[in-house]
């Protein structure tokens, strides 16, 4: 029987964020990369997380996921403290989450449509026609209607995007993580996919985890946006909190400020480990 | 001092290699035999289209290749056995060195650069593509998904191949036997059948399996292993080839000397 207070814990958690993370610590051998982060993502909340290259904003995303170990800390997604799930415990929350990756990882030896089949097929019991359905009704969605026998190589940027979203989107999950979504993609093409995400949150109410380093894309997709540098969080808020921060790494970030030039390799180095400012001039 | 350091370095690499392809093997194993009974798909479909193409697709090369080493095996024979006057007895040389040696060796050698290599970029590929990562995201398990259909296509059609390939091999002497050796086709094949036992074909075949196992773990370790970048599928896939045949050759001589010691004397 558990006791009262783990009822109330457990039921807090369920009832609480999407995603909730204290205290998180990742390391990269010897180099600690994410410094003990917290923060929460509310169900039904489009959370971008800014960063520059190198950081950890990747790496926080690949922890959420499950495809970086911790090496400390916790992370709760719909109340469950993945770090301590057993593997298969953590594939039944899996199931429940969906990922576009940046260049798609959509697998070269299947069409598109067997790429957004393949976990209903090996995850659900439903018939070749009904999934045949779901995939015809998940290409609609991402606006790729009649594309499902095509090879994933004959797709452009944009429309494999689109396919790896309608795949993320196939098992109906819960939270939808993005990486890059408009990264190496022309305008046109950003912004539509930009309409998708939002399209998608206003028909579905997903709770959405975003990174990327795209600032027009950011603030447009944005209920709430954190800053990443050097493996710490330097600010999170509303899109106009951050509008507004004085922070100085916001303002770097958001004006586009460049680094300033490095002389030699150890000054590079000090600076990537934080033991120098990036903005001493 | 610097000597024995890295020669401890370089046995714990080794074995923590051998302690990942056994751990290889083991997983796809598991999902081949066992989790089947457990409710979950074997991918028979997928397992089918490997066999085609780890098997099917080989006999071609691997009926030529043997052809050629059997002739040569032949070729070789008669020149010392003709100075003992015991031509007669090259066509069961030609069987034995075929079924227990050479046709295994020359078969795996042939699967793993028409294989191994393939299993080391595709799994390359797919890590570079971040594929293997959206595997792990849809909660499917890289090791269920990729290697158990090649491991089972492997074990399948390693012995098949191999026992083609000591007939091809046979045939090859044969075709000496037959123009030079002064054999008819019906007296090389008896001959050859007269020379051969169970134990010959069997050892060879259980090689042949033990072949299949290492060329699938190396290849697919290699693919796993690999780093970022796509010069790096190149270089799992040179790595996938070395390794396998170091270790093909490595298991021919252990389990060589197990069949000669357990041998009935």
């Amino acid at each position: 029987m558990p006791t009262t207070r783990q009822t109330i814990e457990e039921r807090e958690l369920r009832e609480g964020p999407a995603i909730r993370v204290r205290d998180l610590r990742v390391n990269y051998g010897d180099r600690e990369i994410l410094h003990g982060i917290g923060f929460e993502v509310q169900a039904g909340e489009t959370m971008v997380i800014l960063g520059g290259s190198g950081s950890g904003k990747t790496t926080l995303l690949r922890t959420l996921l499950g495809l970086e170990r911790a090496n400390g800390g916790h992370i709760w997604i719909r109340g469950q403290d993945i770090l301590t799930l057993s593997e298969s415990e953590r594939d039944e929350l899996r199931k429940k989450m969906g990922m576009a990756f940046q260049g798609g990882a959509l697998f070269g030896s299947m069409t598109v449509g067997e790429n957004i089949a393949l976990p209903l097929r090996e995850h659900t019991e439903l018939d070749d026609s009904t999934i045949e359905i779901i995939v015809r009704l998940k290409l609609n969605q991402v606006n790729l209607t009649g594309f499902e026998s095509y090879m994933p190589a004959q797709l452009s940027g944009g429309m494999k995007k689109r396919a790896a979203i309608a795949r993320a989107m196939s098992m109906d999950p819960e939270i939808l993580f993005f990486d890059e979504p408009s990264a190496g993609l022309d305008p046109i093409i950003a912004a539509g996919i930009d309409d998708l995400i939002l399209k998608l949150k206003k028909a579905f109410g997903i709770t959405m985890v975003v990174v990327t380093h795209e600032l027009a894309s950011a603030f447009l997709i944005a209920d709430r946006m954190m800053l990443i540098d050097k493996g710490n969080i330097v600010a999170s808020g509303t899109p106009a909190e951050l509008r507004e921060s004085q922070n100085p790494r916001v303002r770097q970030f958001l004006d586009r400020v460049p680094e300033p030039e490095l002389t030699d390799e150890i000054d590079y180095l000090q600076m990537l480990t934080g033991e120098i400012p990036p903005l001493r001039q | 001092m610097a000597i024995t350091a890295a020669i401890g370095e370089a046995t714990i690499n080794g074995l923590a290699y051998i302690g990942g392809l056994a751990r290889l093997t083991g997983g796809a194993a598991r999902a081949v035999f066992i989790a089947p009974f457990q409710g979950k798909n074997l991918r028979l479909s997928r397992a089918v289209h490997q066999a085609m193409s780890v098997g099917v697709e080989a006999v071609p090369i691997v009926s030529l290749i043997s052809f050629f080493v059997g002739t040569i095996l032949a070729l070789q024979g008669a020149y010392q056995l003709r100075r003992l006057g015991a031509m007669q007895l090259v066509a069961g040389a030609v069987a034995i060195v075929m079924t227990r040696e050479l046709g295994p060796l020359m078969t795996a050698i042939m699967v793993i650069g028409r294989s191994g290599s393939a299993f080391a970029a595709e799994i390359g590929t797919m890590k570079v593509n971040e594929e293997i990562d959206a595997l792990e995201t849809m909660a499917l398990k890289p090791v269920h998904f990729l290697v158990a259909p090649k491991f089972l296509a492997m074990v399948l059609m390693m012995p098949c191949l191999t026992t083609w390939s000591d007939f091809m091999g046979v045939a090859g002497g044969g075709l000496f036997g037959v123009t030079i050796g002064g054999f008819t086709w019906s007296t090389y094949f008896r001959a050859t059948l007269d020379s051969l036992v169970r134990r010959d074909i069997v050892t060879g075949l259980i090689k042949s399996v033990m072949f299949g196992l290492v060329i699938t773990a190396v290849g697919c370790q290699e693919g796993f292993s690999t780093g970022l970048g796509s010069e790096e599928v190149g270089r799992s896939t040179t790595s996938a080839v070395v390794k396998s045949i170091f270790l093909v050759i490595a298991v021919d001589l252990v389990f060589t000397a197990l069949f000669y010691f357990t041998a009935p004397q």
